[in-house]
């Protein structure tokens, strides 16, 4: 069995701050991480690796730095890692990523045949949860997304069945190999790395693809130049004409400053008495 | 987006190098995939249509509603639900290949009729099932696909979709054009625009595509389909009243102040994301971009800081009223009322506050 598992690097948005002034994001210093979402991946992955044996190979798309992403990988038991790295990917939108990334899961393919593709369910910084969908078109493998269960998998039918989160309920779909499954957050916690997988993984040779090595057909594809979409402009939100009014009292108490604010709202919203009134009596009624 | 977008100073790209072929200038209309699960439509799909109607207007096009689904008079009703809506066309097509939703046939299915019937701009709900298909069709189609936006308009200069998501990270939001491909693609959150009145009077076609899908040659299966427990989850897109806690609550013991004031006011408990990382209030409760997206008569913020992907989930809000320590707290700009202070008294006040009042209010009538 021969598991890919997409990740990408990604700015910690937890540390991320924005300039109170201009309002640009502060990025000096902020740490990067893998894709939170990418770790359920790749730890459903590995439990599939523990139960079936087989090779699992993490790619990632990104500069340079993105090593240390897949070396994190490597530290908690993947088998390979490729870099797809070229400045020629830079600024790549959904379909020019799922483009690149197609073809580059495509060579590996050919060196030894890939069953599962396993991609996050969205990335925080992207956040469009597209890139999944798109390989998986590309590549014309059965999409399986936002996957809570991996029920069963049946190497020798070449069969998977899994639990998959839609609109109002679960849907249990059995589908073929090879498919590309994107996992949901919280279905599993990732295994710890110990400090021999660690130096392990610091001295595992990756493999590092331009995209000459990716194969890449029709190089207007990718990166910005592939893109369909681009950012036309970046602004502040609308600063609304209203600013809070700020309730104060002479006393400043909590019991006084809360006793005016009721009695404005109430005053000034009067319309509201009536759907607290009624959601208040309705769930009274319920419990 | 893959990429954080340029800084604001960079080039607009969109201008930079727009031209369409004859072949895609030909694309008219505006459509919006009507998601139907089970005989039923999701709300999502009549507010797109409520959306969707203004950019149809402002292009002096149709709006059209595509509907598949299975054969029956249930999913044919829609129809006259979209048209009410405010659409003035439906495509309909019906095969019972199409009865649950699977990726495969849906796709293939909708970028028949796109590439049939040539639409500007294709609009879905930005849910499970829309943002499955949406990745594979616009992949298909190899057209640029703009997520979980938070507004539409139409760019009275080349008549193209301007699409307006929150940014990485920041409290900026972005504006994203398609350039040379078409149709137009975006998804849109549940509740993100303000849902439509019907209007029964409306008249409007519908075009039947017929379809010959053969089962046996779809490779997914739908073992079963679990339907959700009802009541269960937190029902917050429809709530009325909202109390929402964020990073400032401090501790998971001081979140019972804001489950106290809901029970008093019969409110949904909401949060912000730092309380569902830290597992103080469970992920259907997440107010925000990447959460619920609500819009109740009133919305009282304890301890939430007021960051856009924060902002953009609540701020369709009637009433907003805002409690935090930092009087510079960017969730003033645009709450309707503040109370400076610390949430850990002024909560326990202003459940008492609203408990008294509503005892008058009763005792009143
Ligand atoms: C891609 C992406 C998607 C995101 N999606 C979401 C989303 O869906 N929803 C969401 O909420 N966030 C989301 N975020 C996170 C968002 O950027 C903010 O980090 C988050 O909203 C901040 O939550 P907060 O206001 O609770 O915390 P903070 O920003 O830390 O603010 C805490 C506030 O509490 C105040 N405070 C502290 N102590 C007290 C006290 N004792 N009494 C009163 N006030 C006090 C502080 O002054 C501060 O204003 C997303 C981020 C990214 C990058
Ligand atoms: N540059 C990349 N390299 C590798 N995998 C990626 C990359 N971008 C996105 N992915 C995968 O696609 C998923 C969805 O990403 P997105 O569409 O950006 O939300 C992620 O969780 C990753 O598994």
């Amino acid at each position: 069995m021969h598991i890919l598992v997409c990740i990408k690097q990604v700015p910690d948005s937890a540390q991320i701050r924005v300039h109170p002034v201009t309002n640009t994001i502060m990025r000096q210093g902020v740490p990067a991480i893998v894709n939170p979402y990418d770790l359920y991946a790749l730890e459903e992955a590995l439990r599939l690796k523990d139960r079936y044996r087989g090779r699992i190979t993490v790619l990632s798309m990104g500069p340079p730095q993105t090593e240390v992403a897949l070396r994190k990988a490597l530290a908690f038991g993947a088998d390979e890692a490729i870099l797809l790295t070229d400045r020629a990917f830079a600024g790549a939108d959904t379909l020019a990523t799922s483009y690149a990334l197609a073809a580059a899961i495509k060579q590996v393919h050919e060196k030894l045949p890939v069953d599962l593709v396993f991609a996050g369910k969205q990335t925080i910084d992207g956040d469009t949860a597209q890139v999944g969908p798109g390989i998986a078109t590309r590549l014309g493998m059965q999409l399986l997304t936002y996957v809570s269960r991996i029920e069963s998998l049946d190497l020798d039918a070449r069969e998977i069945t899994v639990h998959r989160r839609a609109e109002g309920g679960v849907q249990v779909i059995k589908t073929r190999l090879p498919s590309l499954v994107t996992v949901l957050e919280g279905v599993n916690d990732m295994r710890f790395a110990t400090l021999t997988d660690m130096f392990r993984a610091a001295r595992h040779p990756l493999t590092i693809w331009n995209k000459e090595d990716a194969q890449i057909e029709d190089i207007t594809k990718i990166g910005l130049k592939g893109s369909p979409t681009a950012v036309s402009k970046v602004f502040a939100p609308k600063p609304t004409d209203r600013r809070a009014e700020i309730i104060e009292t002479q006393s400043g108490q909590p019991a006084d400053l809360a006793a005016t604010l009721v009695g404005k709202l109430f005053a000034q919203h009067s319309d509201l008495a009536l759907s607290i009134s009624s959601s208040s009596v309705s769930s009274a009624r319920q419990s | 987006m893959t990429t954080a977008p340029p800084p604001p100073a960079a080039r607009p790209a969109g201008r930079r190098s727009y031209k369409l072929d004859a072949r895609l200038a030909g694309y008219k209309g505006v459509w919006v995939f009507i998601e139907c699960e089970r005989g039923q439509a999701h709300t999502v799909s009549w507010e797109l249509l409520g959306e969707g109607r203004k950019l149809a207007d402002t292009l002096k096009v149709e709006l059209a509603a595509v509907i598949l689904g299975p054969p029956g008079e249930a999913i044919r009703g829609l129809c006259d639900e979209a048209i009410r809506y405010g659409a003035d066309l439906c495509y309909l097509a019906q095969d019972p290949v199409l009865s649950d939703y699977r990726n495969a046939p849906y796709t293939s299915v909708l970028t028949e009729l796109v590439n049939q019937y040539c639409p500007e701009i294709l609009l879905l709900g930005a849910t499970t099932l829309g943002r499955d298909l949406a990745g594979s069709v616009a992949t298909t189609l190899q057209t640029g696909l703009t997520a979980d936006c938070t507004g539409l308009a139409i760019d009275p200069e080349n008549r193209g979709l301007a699409a307006t998501r929150p940014t990485f990270g920041g409290s900026l939001l972005c504006t994203i054009v398609t350039l040379n491909y078409r149709p137009q693609m975006a998804t849109v959150r549940p509740r993100v625009m303000p849902m439509p009145t019907p209007q029964p009077e409306r008249a409007g076609r519908v075009i039947e595509h017929p379809l010959a899908l053969v089962e046996d040659t779809i490779i997914s299966k739908i073992l079963e389909f679990i339907p959700d427990e009802r009541g269960q989850d937190a029902n917050l897109p429809f709530a009325d009243i909202i109390v929402s806690g964020g990073r400032g609550m401090k501790r998971q013991e001081n979140f019972q102040l804001i489950w106290d004031l809901a029970a008093v006011l019969g409110a949904e408990v909401g949060a912000s994301r730092p309380v569902i990382q830290a597992g103080w209030a469970s992920a259907d409760r997440q107010v925000g971009q990447s959460g619920k997206t609500v819009r109740p008569r009133l919305y009282i913020a304890a301890g939430i800081s007021g960051a856009i992907q924060h902002r953009v989930g609540m701020d369709k809000s009637d009433v907003i009223i805002a409690i935090n320590e930092d009087s510079s707290a960017p969730i003033f700009d645009f709450a309707n009322f503040g109370i400076v202070g610390n949430a850990m008294t002024i909560l326990p006040a202003l459940t008492q506050a609203f408990r008294e009042h509503l005892a008058t209010l009763k005792r009143a009538c």
